[in-house]
């Protein structure tokens, strides 16, 4: 999907997208959660959606804006939101998730099941924000249950970690704040697993937040709107895309257990690259949601200054067609 | 002044009752009792507390009444909202001692330490907190120890809460989430103590702004606040905490978001204002009324800045012609601006004079020049007199 949806994006068939690459490990975060724990994310962890039964389809509708959008067309590509995976909208400001997984889990922990938490997770240079610090000070001392998890990929758009920190990375940070802390392979999906379930007994029976930082490497740009060759070398890239690649990590452990051979990964891979096209196609045909949309959910109902103002742009629509053509959405206004 | 220092504290609410003592002393020869302790708005009596059409469905219910003043109004808000909703928590910088103001007194004792209390000295994380619980269904009532120290929260209120519900397509909002900070002048506050920054907000879709002007509309507003199903901000003006004294209906009760009150039926010219602004307005109308005799002013609280009625202000400003606008923020886009633009667009053919604002100079709010800086009842006044006489 990222690899399709990268290109599409060059191609100017819709206006953004982040890619994965070298992150995709992480997926053993996913994998150690229960699905009603509350994820908080940063933007680059569409796995856990996946891995939670999000679809590529719902995926590609959020990029291309369209109806099928559960975010009703209005924030940029990646910025996903699915309540029925317990994953809260993304935000392009960063490290705002970081004190509310703290409220989140508070919340759960008064509800008193015993048996969910909240996960953030969040960039190493996110962890630079006044956010973090609040975020990580509170959940320790108002005991949440609540699993931070920092991606630690070395780059921060082109500021690279010596320029973001001076200290021992953001374990070092943990302990300061009095909270358990780990610091694990990032391009291991085992120890992400094992690290995230362990982290999970903690929060979720001593109401007790944990921090882990997994050091991984962004191997792609940092998004489309970015050329990573104008501050980094290719070889650094090259290094960690061949010879330290979590997709291929998992690929040999399959492969030697008897899991996976040759003529499964190629299979697999024919067939998801049609899914993948198939789905491509029919997300872009998709109509974009009615202007109506525009208005509803500032509020939970429209203020009159707002009623007044939808008015006013149905006039502006009928008197200037040529110059609003809102023929690829899907009905104009309800009425 | 240190902030959170609570003797410092303390010490200035002593403070601010001197100060109060002193100004509601302070006589001018035009016979007008100048500040809250005189003000005829507030209810005295228990049958007063029900006069307005707002309360008269609950005096019919049940009449009683207990004299609060508007800090203990604000407590009790608070306490029926936990007892009415088992998700609701207080919590923020000292709220489990009671409070540098006491608007949360006795509640730890009654709801306990889960429910209510203290939180690391972060703005900015008590606002992402409390965006984070409501974001789960819960209620969460958040304080900000004076309103000078909202701006670290800022990004959480108007990236994050105002917003909540718009980008996630309504999947997600955060309609439990009420922000209470103490605002406005106090006497001595100099920078940052006396700041009303609703202007600020007033600019962000998404978020609600109220201001309540008493006691009993302290209590109501803040029910409806916290029940609402929108984000809100709701700022006290911390020299009523003490000097506003009501007979407050003991009985749950919620006074309608969005809506402005009018205070006093007028014809000649309306008279616009919230918060404690309007006991200043009152004293100028009463001034204006004895020196221009047979004038006729028209009273109206806003209580709510965002969104605004703009049905009620533009239908009073269509009977008398005139406006006068007053707050204490800074003239330059403040809450002014707004309401004169837009009684501009909808008054145009009936105004009878500029629209006046009467407002803070375009300065941070200073120490001793208080006095000179705060849009008092001669300043308010003379506007009065100037779109009577244009």
């Amino acid at each position: 999907m990222d690899q399709v949806m990268y290109e599409a994006q060059r191609q100017g068939r819709f206006s953004f997208y982040m890619t994965h690459y070298g992150e995709e490990a992480l997926l053993g975060v996913a994998a150690a959660l229960k699905p009603t724990d509350i994820v908080h994310g940063q933007y680059r962890e569409a796995y856990t959606l996946l891995y939670r039964g999000f679809t590529m389809e719902e995926c590609m509708d959020q990029c291309f804006a369209n109806v099928g959008d559960g975010g009703k067309g209005r924030q940029m590509p990646v910025h996903y939101t699915s309540e029925a995976h317990h994953f809260q909208s993304i935000s392009s400001p960063l490290g705002t998730q970081i004190p509310q997984a703290a409220g989140s889990a508070y919340a759960l922990k008064l509800e008193g099941s015993g048996d969910r938490c909240s996960v953030c997770f969040f960039g190493e240079g996110a962890a630079s924000e006044g956010d973090f610090h609040a975020g990580l000070n509170m959940a320790s001392t108002l005991k949440c249950p609540v699993i931070f998890i920092c991606r630690n990929n070395g780059y921060a758009i082109s500021t690279p970690s010596s320029e973001q920190y001076k200290g021992d990375g953001i374990a070092s940070r943990g302990v300061g704040y009095g909270m358990d802390t780990i610091r694990i392979d990032g391009n291991d999906i085992w120890a992400a697993y094992n690290a995230t379930k362990a982290a999970r007994q903690i929060a979720t029976q001593e109401n007790k937040p944990v921090l882990i930082e997994a050091m991984t490497y962004r191997v792609g740009h940092h998004s489309t709107s970015d050329d990573s060759s104008k501050y980094r070398d290719r070889k650094e890239v090259e290094h960690f895309q061949v010879m330290d690649n979590p997709i291929t990590r998992l690929r040999h452990y399959m492969t030697r257990q008897g899991y996976w051979s040759q003529e499964q990964d190629d299979a697999w891979r024919t067939m998801i690259k049609k899914e993948v096209m198939d789905t491509f196609r029919a997300c872009e045909k998709k109509k974009k949601p009615a202007l109506d949309e525009l208005f509803t959910d500032v509020y939970d109902e429209l203020p009159p200054n707002l009623i007044k103002q939808r008015q006013e742009l149905i006039r502006l629509v009928n008197e200037y067609p040529e110059y609003y053509n809102a023929d690829d959405h899907e009905k104009m206004f309800s009425q | 002044m240190l902030r959170n220092a609570s003797r410092r504290i303390t010490s200035l609410l002593q403070h601010q009752q001197r100060y109060y003592a002193a100004s509601a002393a302070a006589q001018t020869n035009d016979g007008i009792q100048q500040g809250v302790a005189y003000s005829k708005l507030l209810k005295r009596a228990p049958e007063e507390a029900f006069r307005t059409p707002e309360l008269a469905r609950m005096s019919a219910l049940n009449s009683e009444t207990k004299k609060m003043n508007l800090f203990q109004a604000v407590n009790d808000a608070m306490s029926i909202a936990m007892t009415t909703d088992d998700t609701a928590v207080v919590f923020g910088e000292d709220v489990s001692f009671g409070g540098v103001f006491r608007a949360t007194s006795g509640l730890v004792e009654k709801f306990g330490r889960d429910r209510v209390f203290n939180t690391p000295l972060t703005e900015q994380g008590i606002a992402g907190f409390a965006v984070g619980m409501a974001s789960v269904g819960h209620t969460a009532i958040a304080e900000i120890q004076f309103a000078d120290y909202i701006f670290p929260a800022f990004d959480q209120l108007v990236n994050e809460a105002a917003k909540f519900r718009y980008r996630s397509g309504n999947q997600f909002n955060v309609g439990g989430m009420t922000i209470r900070a103490p605002c406005s002048a106090v006497g001595h506050g100099g920078h940052y103590h006396s700041q009303s920054p609703e202007g600020f907000f007033a600019h962000c879709p998404g978020l609600k702004v109220v201001t309540p002007r008493s006691p009993i509309q302290a209590k109501g507003l803040l029910l409806a606040s916290i029940r609402d199903r929108n984000p809100v901000i709701f700022f006290e003006p911390k020299c009523l905490y003490r000097a506003a004294v009501e007979e407050v209906p003991v009985e749950d009760y919620e006074l309608p978001l969005g809506k402005a009150e009018i205070l006093k039926k007028g014809t000649d010219v309306t008279v616009l204002g919230y918060g404690s602004q309007i006991y200043a307005l009152e004293n100028a109308i009463q001034l204006a009324e004895k020196k221009m005799p047979g004038l006729s002013c028209e009273l109206i609280d806003l209580r709510t800045i965002l969104p605004w009625d703009v049905e009620t202000v533009v239908e009073s400003v269509n009977k008398t012609g005139r406006l006068v606008i007053a707050h204490e923020a800074p003239k330059t886009a403040g809450v002014g601006a707004e309401i004169a633009s837009t009684v501009m667009e909808n008054c145009f053919l009936r105004l009878e004079a500029p629209v006046e604002r009467v407002c803070g100079w375009d300065t941070p709010f200073p120490l001793v020049f208080e006095k000179f800086y705060m849009p008092s009842m001669i300043r308010c006044y003379d506007a009065i007199k100037n779109v009577v006489n244009y």
